[in-house]
């Protein structure tokens, strides 16, 4: 039973029309179809973060969402992010402290801490480490990102001063 | 205006002028990562590109009677349905053992299983299709029929005659067992005040690489070239065993990493379902790719660390330990894993036990036996946290036993760091270690006393904090002694080739490899600092058996040791090299000329030639030089450690935590890590390995085990279930350095990689005993669940 | 883990999604915010033949007052009872409970009407409608009924709900005059699913309980609302009252064992939940020593 369904789209920005398997998940769509390899697939089970993207805005686990929900939608992935500049400041600070090594987990860690950022100025090292916490690292055991992001929060509050 | 010193040959790299060494930088192209345009294998698309699924078998030992793919291989956009038998035509099955592991015996193992399962995970089908939803499709069609048989979960029994035994032409469940008797133990025991006895059990690990293991295998047949992107650590073994067992010439076979989503010695090892995968397009002719799935990644990346370690301590009223014995049982899988095989964590369990103390006597047996579950091989500190929490929880015990504190009977124990080079209890030598500045730093940094202090304040209000201290060894830097005194081919030296291009930047190719801890900077930034040159201009290459030099990768801590001294040699004969040209350019010696800064400079400070005006004219008007001149702008240099066997480094770690003796949950509150690796490249690059090394040993102490049933099903198979740290529930980690460089190579690094995870998991353990030590209890089991320690404490 | 193949329908109104159901009965799968549909489908757990996707169902959503009763549709996301002001008048213990599921991206996606309907004992929002008091208001083919949720739970994965009826809505009486609250759950990290927890609402008056809700979850088959709480109602809080309490509470349990934790140690831990609980919300800190040794 391979049910084809039409699906329309803004993916960072651009309107994407695509007629999918109703069983095509996000963030495979967002990998194979469209070819935005940013979004990793660390789980297929929603526990590891590395496939987090932003649908309307909100941050979600693109292999828990089928590509046809997002119908209407805008999706913004790592790409778009860097693109606009809109973390350029956060992935300097990422860069600066080394907060990544193999990078797999990157593209959902500066999403979710943008998300963040975006929701409280400033975030204390707990609130920091409690928001990432569904964010599965393996390399960097985490100390490097929570300075990444604290860096950011600060800079940013100095910058609004 | 400073004399540039001459006879450069004799100037210590760390002398260069703008010199990165010893220096945080940020690492090179890490833009590609941080936009999420890497390009890890999984990303990987190849026209006509097939996707495999592995059908795997339920029953952790079973006879395969049947398949039936007749269903399957009728269903739209099935490529092909091959089961063992159809791959065995292809290729050949191999064995892990090593001459120099005495003893140590194994099965042949297939890429896909042939008449027989031996453990709940291995596959038995390879099913190739348009896409991996659809394999999984067809998956669900193909009937096979197994007859079980009776399987070996129980490594206390595996030995027992009346266990069935899983290679009946292997004679037992034995793979390897190993003794080693120093000293006089019995007469050191006698002699003993007090001798204390422990069994220490750990829980079954593996690695959880975010990017799951994944390889896309592109056979062509015109070419008759095989090209496998995989994220492996060891290329050239890679393209040595795939070659064998495929019936190719190495040169056929080209293995290519680009960006690899995390290893950690989990992607090291060869697996049967990725060599099923290389075969299966050199069957089909076509590329195919396989991506394990986080379930498969579960059952089947290696295991490691199931040990089961008796131990026992002699120590005196004064705090002399006198003795040391240990009798280590692990279970692996039922094939020693190929090429490094299963008996080298227990081979090194016997050697680092006791490692920074100064007793000789010392007594150990090590058995490793086979078991009906997933494979077990070398992941990150490979027997390290064991030999560091048997060794540590027995010096603790030590300690309580006499009443002493755990930090003075290390002082009174720790190897004299004045007493270099000396040798372990089994032959470890060590060059120069610094375990008493070590442990100094760390009780500075700790504020030890202060927190004594604070334990015993909150003791009064029923909170109950320990603190607990690790010291211990590491293997970095190894030598020919570790794989290839046993036949196997790889490689224990690594190369660099260095080119100036023809605008004055430098192309170098390393054979080490990069997963994330900074190889590619590690090279720039040593070649930048001896040539001279700004390390924007270095262009890193590694990860292509086609356009490397030929070496062993990065395994065991030894790419920044070995691969970073290739490219200091390296860079100094291109220095020299480069310096003979622009002494003929300039009319000048090269005893008078020096590179700094991206130019030529010579005696009195003075920039003459920028390189790439250099570069320009060795390329392009060599007709403007001095007649017979042959300007060579490319050099190689080759690293082997040739006077010790490992170049070991030392360390010690502490945890500071509170455990709710009402709830058992443990809180992480801080940890400390001093290591002493030499000299040290980039500091920040260094202490991150030591960071995210030391969470994974928290990891070990408090969430991690691999549960398997009695009938061989491991039943944690997801990330909801297997616990990894996330970062709610982990410390700051800080860490301090001394630095004691091997005189081995010019560079003087150790290798750093690998010791956080070494001694973490002992510093929590002997925390939460520190902490529960009240209430008379000892707990030497990891991880430490709050059902474990509720238990421990008498609570349910 | 590629999920099944299965056909998929955009519902277009509740009446829609009821006829999908009614067509296709316990081949249908609901799909709302998919948080624990999808990795159980990616898992091949469950393939059903269709998912009737409800997520356009602007019906479902909202969140308003009327009257005393605070009504929430079925498709609020967990992250919508985080930020509502009337969540945080009317009934702060689910914006407290929320704040324990999973991570935020789960949150921003999963639904009250799934959670509720899921009903995974370890779960913290069918335990609160058990403290709250809560009505779970459901549609099918004959009508709209209403159930309470003291009624809705029926074991693991298994409630009131047919597989042809839809969770339209949950109604919770508004947070009476004196009411606190009281919410704690053990896990082993953040966000993981309960070991054992407790979601609590109480009435105190001159140090004592007026009234006691006590909804426990990941300690059975299905969340409890602890008769022990009784034994703590309109009485003198003491050690052994408290004592009595706790061993009532431990008769009334049927914990499960699961890799986490063994049942003795789910009915320790519910123990401490029990005592803890009495303890903040009469503000008596006193009352919270562990048992002696």
């Amino acid at each position: 039973m391979t049910e084809l369904v039409p699906v329309s789209l803004l993916v960072n920005g651009e309107p994407v029309d695509a007629v999918v398997p109703a069983r095509l998940n996000l963030a495979d769509f967002l990998r194979e179809n469209l070819k935005l390899t940013g979004t990793h697939v660390g789980c297929e089970h929603g526990v590891c973060g590395a496939c987090t993207v932003r649908v309307d805005s909100e941050i979600v686990r693109s292999c828990l969402m089928l590509a046809v929900q997002a119908q209407g939608a805008s999706v913004e992935t790592i790409e778009g992010l860097s693109d606009s500049g809109e973390i350029a400041d956060l992935q300097a600070a990422f860069r600066e402290r080394n907060a990544l090594q193999c990078g797999y987990c990157t593209p959902g860690m500066l999403i979710t801490a943008q998300d963040l950022l975006r929701q409280s100025s400033t975030p204390d090292r707990e609130a920091i480490r409690e928001h990432l916490s569904g964010n599965y690292c393996r390399c960097t055991g985490y100390q490097a990102i929570v300075d990444a992001v604290e860096a950011t929060a600060r800079a940013r509050g100095e910058r609004s001063t | 205006m400073t004399a540039i010193r001459m006879e450069a040959d004799t100037l210590s790299v760390l002398d260069r002028p703008n010199s990165y060494i010893g220096k945080t930088v940020p690492r090179p192209n890490l833009d590609r990562l941080l936009q999420g345009r890497g390009q890890y294998v999984s990303d990987l698309e190849l026209p006509r590109m097939g996707h495999v699924a592995f059908l795997r078998s339920p029953c952790d030992h079973a006879r395969i009677v049947a398949i039936d793919a007749s269903a399957a291989n009728r269903m739209p956009g099935v490529i092909a349905i091959v089961t063992g038998r159809g791959l065995a035509s292809v290729i050949t099955p191999w064995v892990g053992v090593l001459s120099h592991l005495k003893g140590l015996k194994s099965a042949p193992q297939h890429a896909i299983a042939v008449d027989r399962v031996c453990w709940q995970g291995e596959a038995v089908a390879a099913i190739v299709a348009t896409s991996r939803a659809v394999a999984e499709d067809a998956m669900e069609k193909v009937a096979v029929d197994y007859e079980e048989l009776e399987a070996v979960t129980d490594m206390r029994t595996a030995l027992d005659p009346s266990t069935s035994v899983i290679h009946p032409s292997l004679g037992d469940n034995l793979a390897f067992e190993r003794t080693h008797n120093a000293g006089d133990v019995d007469r050191a025991f006698s002699e003993s005040d007090e001798v204390v006895e422990a069994e220490f059990v750990f829980g079954r690990h593996t690695g959880v690489t975010l990017e799951p293991r994944a390889v896309v295998a592109d056979w062509n047949t015109a070419e008759a070239r095989l090209t496998i992107y995989q994220g492996t650590q060891a290329p050239h073994m890679v393209q040595n065993i795939a070659a064998l067992h495929l019936g190719l010439r190495d040169a056929q076979v080209r293995v290519v990493c680009k960006d690899v989503g995390g290893s950690f010695g989990i992607k090291v090892h060869i697996y049967a379902d990725e060599m099923a995968t290389c075969a299966l397009s050199k069957l089909l002719r076509r590329p195919v790719k396989f991506v394990a799935d986080r379930v498969e990644s579960f059952n089947t990346d290696i295991h490691a660390r199931d040990h089961r370690c008796k131990g026992r301590v002699g120590v005196r009223q004064d705090g002399t330990i006198t003795a040391l014995e240990i009798d280590d049982l692990t279970g692996i899988g039922p094939y020693s894993m190929y090429p490094r095989t299963s008996a080298i964590e227990a081979n090194q369990v016997i050697n680092l036990v006791g490692g920074p103390y100064v007793t000789q006597n010392y007594r150990a047996r090590a058995r490793v036996v086979f078991q009906n579950k997933n494979v077990m091989c070398q992941y990150r500190a490979v027997g390290h946290p064991i030999a560091c929490s048997v060794t540590e929880g027995l010096v603790d015990l030590a300690a309580a036993k006499i009443g002493m504190d755990p930090v003075e009977i290390r002082r009174r124990n720790l190897i004299a760091d004045n007493a270099y080079p000396c040798a372990s209890p089994t032959g470890m030598k060590f060059e120069r270690l610094s375990h008493h500045a070590s442990l100094a730093k760390l009780l500075q940094m700790m504020s030890y006393d202060a927190l004594r202090a604070e334990q015993a304040t909150l003791r009064m209000r029923n909170i109950h904090r320990g603190i607990g201290i690790a010291s211990f060894i590491e293997v970095t830097n190894p030598s020919a002694a570790f794989y290839g005194v046993g036949g196997a081919k790889i490689s224990s030296q690594d190369g660099v080739t260095l080119r100036l291009d023809a605008q004055g930047s430098v192309i170098c190719q390393t054979s080490i490899t990069e997963q994330g801890q900074g190889s590619e900077s590690l090279t720039a930034q040593i070649v930048g600092s001896v040539l001279g040159i700004s390390m924007e201009r270095v262009r890193v290459m590694l990860g292509d058996t086609d356009n490397t030099p030929y070496g062993g990768g990065t395994w065991a801590s030894r790419g920044a040791g070995i691969g970073g001294e290739a490219a200091l040699q390296a860079a100094k004969v291109l220095r020299r090299n480069i310096l003979d040209v622009a002494a003929a350019i300039l009319q000048s010696t090269p005893a008078e000329l020096d590179v700094v800064g991206d130019h030529i400079m010579d005696a009195s400070g003075v920039r003459r030639i920028e390189l790439n005006e250099l570069a320009r004219i060795v390329y392009f008007r060599p007709d403007t030089l001095p007649p017979g001149i042959q300007p060579e702008l490319m050099a190689t240099r080759h690293f082997v450690p040739r006077q010790y066997p490992f170049a070991f480094t030392n360390g010690v770690q502490a945890s500071w935590l509170e455990v709710d003796t009402e709830t058992g949950f443990v809180k992480l509150l801080k940890h400390w890590v001093v290591e002493d690796c030499g000299t040290i490249i980039n500091p920040q690059l260094v202490d991150e390995q030591i960071r995210g090394g030391a969470v994974q040993g928290l990891g070990a102490a408090l969430f991690e085990k691999c549960v398997y049933d009695e009938r061989g099903q491991l039943t944690n198979a997801n990330m909801a279930d297997y616990l990894v740290p996330m970062s709610g529930d982990m410390p700051d980690i800080e860490v301090g350095h001394v630095v004691s460089p091997t005189l081995e190579s010019e560079l003087g690094a150790k290798g750093a990689g690998e010791a956080g995870t070494a001694g973490a998991a002992a510093a929590v353990a002997n925390a939460v005993n520190d902490a529960l030590r009240p209430f008379g209890t000892t707990i030497t089991e990891i991880p430490l669940t709050p059902q474990v320690i509720l238990t421990a404490l008498g609570r349910i | 883990m590629k999920a099944a193949a299965f056909a998929y329908a955009r519902a277009t109104s509740v009446v829609n999604a009821l006829e999908l159901l009614a067509a296709h009965g316990d081949r249908a799968k609901v799909l709302s915010g998919g948080q624990s549909l999808m990795p159980a489908m990616n898992l091949r757990l469950v393939s059903p033949d269709i998912l009737v996707d409800i997520g356009g169902l602007h019906e479902l959503h909202g969140i308003t007052v009327k009257g005393d009763v605070l009504v929430i549709g079925a498709l609020t996301r967990h992250v919508g009872l985080l930020r509502s002001p009337e969540v945080a008048v009317h009934a702060p213990l689910l914006r407290d409970a929320v704040a324990h599921v999973a991570h935020p991206a789960i949150r921003n996606r999963g639904t009250i009407g799934g959670s509720l309907a899921h009903a995974d004992p370890a779960s913290e929002l069918p335990a609160c409608t058990l403290a709250l008091d809560a009505t779970i208001v459901i549609r099918g083919a004959g009508g709209e009924r209403r159930v309470a949720a003291t009624d809705f739970f029926r074991g693991i994965y298994e409630t009131a709900l047919s597989a042809e009826e839809l969770l339209v809505a949950v109604e919770f009486p508004v947070a009476g005059e004196g009411s606190t609250f009281f919410f704690q759950e053990f896990a082993r990290r953040h966000g993981d699913y309960a070991i054992a927890g407790l979601a609590a609402r109480a009435i105190v008056k001159d140090r004592a309980f007026a009234d006691l809700k006590l909804g426990f979850f990941a300690v059975g088959d299905r969340p409890l609302l602890a008769a022990a709480a009784r034994r703590l109602t309109d009485v003198s809080i003491t050690t052994a009252t408290l004592a009595e309490a706790l061993a009532a509470l431990a008769d009334e349990l049927n914990p499960q064992g699961d890799q986490q934790a063994s049942p003795v140690m789910r009915r320790h831990l519910a123990g401490v939940l029990l005592r803890r609980s009495v303890a903040t919300l009469l503000a008596r800190p006193e009352l919270d020593v562990g048992v002696a040794r």
